[in-house]
């Protein structure tokens, strides 16, 4: 494997565009300077925060503090699926579902991974295990929180419709299945088009990641389509799963609409 | 108030539970008057406990200002919102029946209708049952083949109505059932209603106009507050 390996100065200088970008938005009155400077900045922090905890981590490749470093990345994609929501559940319902949703699937699907396809000795070698959990949880995150979101917001939208239907003696399955349907879609369609357009439309990140590094272009394909389908395995586990928990969660044993149990997010 | 259509009749007081008694000089409906629905302290914010019997052919209006909490109350019955209380069918618990089941004999007719397909006869269970119905309710027979955007207001309260009357209703909770229509259509619904009073389904009707009111109810209850009076009747 031979790859190019970067000096400060070849980073420097590429910051140099977002210094552009920033004189740019100046110029134009966009006003978007201090947010991208601020933006990039976060970035190069923790991005080379990442770098010296992965490279410990791999230094010391202990189960269990691996096992917590996955625990601490799955809380915080649940905290991002959070605030990504128009309308909230009341209490800690809104990031239990979004984040035990992304647990089982991301964790599931990691772990099959680990087990049977790519199989690092020992099976939870934290460079394997934690990039791969990385990749599922940031699809996962998207689609879960696009799924919830789009129910919970057409079940607000829908209302009027919905009760005539439950007033009507339909079941709360039938009176919800258009609106559960629809954010399932929703959740699930940036996969598939991700999936359609690879390798036409854009090159994956992992793929080009390790062509760049050197890797053979058709065993980085390899590798990117086992990616690829765990990422979608995953995303349909996770936004199933937590469409219809939510929609359990705005009904009650009389099979009623509680929207009574949504509140408008200030942060969203 | 003259009950010049015989549909209805008055009981004296708000009808004790196993009241059984019907005045003998109005007309006999086909069905025994025993109380197909009965309240008891049912309750939630914004309504006081509320005890009411409705007898099988009978049809009790709650009238009062916006606000009072009418919708409240029939939402209430039908168990679309979360509630205390004891609510019976002919004496069966709705708790012991599941909570579809329940609103299958116990409808709800809000005000404003709801559509969740693009066709109107998507929204019917029984299309032919509909298409019997339609021209007694003043609509066009094939509005069943429509889009629901071609129908004008008063037409989708009326496809609304005839969407709970093709089910098989013991007790049609009608929330301003005929607000808006004009008269040949409100007597259309009107005649409808009578009929199936006849044929013993109750009626629990919430309507701002008097003259409906004194035509259709048997009884005539006010509401204020949250609270509905069923001590007194209330003079229509």
């Amino acid at each position: 494997m031979t790859f190019i390996a970067l000096s400060y100065t070849d980073i420097a200088l590429a910051a140099l565009l977002i210094a552009v970008n920033a004189g740019l938005s100046l110029v134009l009155r966009l006003g978007l300077e201090n947010r991208m400077l601020i933006a990039a900045a976060r970035m190069v922090v923790q991005l080379v925060l990442v770098g010296l905890v992965l490279k410990a981590l791999f230094a010391i490749a202990s189960p269990w503090l691996t096992g917590a470093v996955a625990l601490f990345m799955v809380l915080v994609a649940g905290r991002e699926v959070s605030a990504r929501q128009t309308r909230r559940f009341t209490g800690w319902w809104t990031y239990g579902l979004g984040t035990a949703s992304m647990m089982v699937a991301g964790i599931l699907v990691t772990v099959l991974a680990l087990t049977t396809q790519i199989r690092p000795d020992p099976w939870y070698d934290p460079r394997y295990l934690l990039p791969l959990l990385g990749m599922m949880l940031g699809n996962t995150m998207n689609g879960v929180s696009l799924g919830m979101d789009r129910m919970v917001t057409a079940a607000a939208r829908e209302r009027v419709a919905i009760e005539a239907r439950l007033a009507l003696g339909h079941t709360f399955g039938e009176a919800m299945g258009g609106v559960v349907r629809e954010a399932v879609r929703g959740g699930l369609m940036h996969i598939i088009n991700a999936m359609s357009a690879a390798g036409l439309v854009f090159l994956p990140g992992m793929m080009t990641g390790q062509i760049l590094a050197g890797v053979e272009p058709v065993e980085a394909v390899k590798y990117q389509l086992l990616v690829m389908f765990l990422i979608a395995g995953g995303t349909g586990l996770g936004v199933l799963a937590a469409v219809f928990a939510g929609a359990r969660r705005l009904t009650d044993h009389r099979e009623r609409l509680r929207l009574d149990r949504l509140v408008a997010n200030a942060d969203a | 108030m003259v009950d010049s259509l015989g549909c209805g009749w008055r009981y004296a007081i708000a009808a004790p539970r196993l009241e059984r008694a019907v005045p003998p000089t109005h007309p006999q409906p086909s069905v025994e008057p025993y109380p197909v629905l009965s309240i008891r302290r049912l309750r939630r914010p914004g309504l006081e406990p509320v005890d009411l019997d409705v007898a099988a052919g009978e049809c009790v209006a709650v009238h009062g200002p916006s606000g009072a909490g009418k919708t409240l109350l029939l939402r209430a019955i039908a168990d679309l919102d979360p509630c205390d209380g004891a609510v019976e069918l002919e004496g069966r618990s709705r708790e012991s029946m599941a909570a579809h089941a329940w609103r299958r004999r116990v409808v709800y007719l809000p005000p404003e209708s709801g559509w969740w397909a693009d066709g109107v006869k998507a929204h019917f269970a029984d299309p032919e049952a509909a298409r019997r119905l339609l021209p007694r309710l003043h609509l066009p027979a094939d509005a069943l083949a429509w889009p629901v955007s071609r129908l004008s207001t008063g037409e989708r309260q009326r496809m609304a109505l005839a969407r709970v009357l093709v089910g098989t209703p013991a007790v049609l909770l009608l929330d301003e059932p005929t607000s808006g229509l004009d008269r040949d259509s409100m007597d259309g619904v009107e005649a409808v209603l009578r009929e199936r009073l006849a044929a013993g389904v109750a009626v629990v009707l919430v309507s701002h106009d008097r003259d409906q009111i004194g035509r259709l109810a048997g009884r005539v209850l006010a509401m204020a507050g949250g609270r509905l009076d069923t001590a007194g009747e209330a003079a229509t």
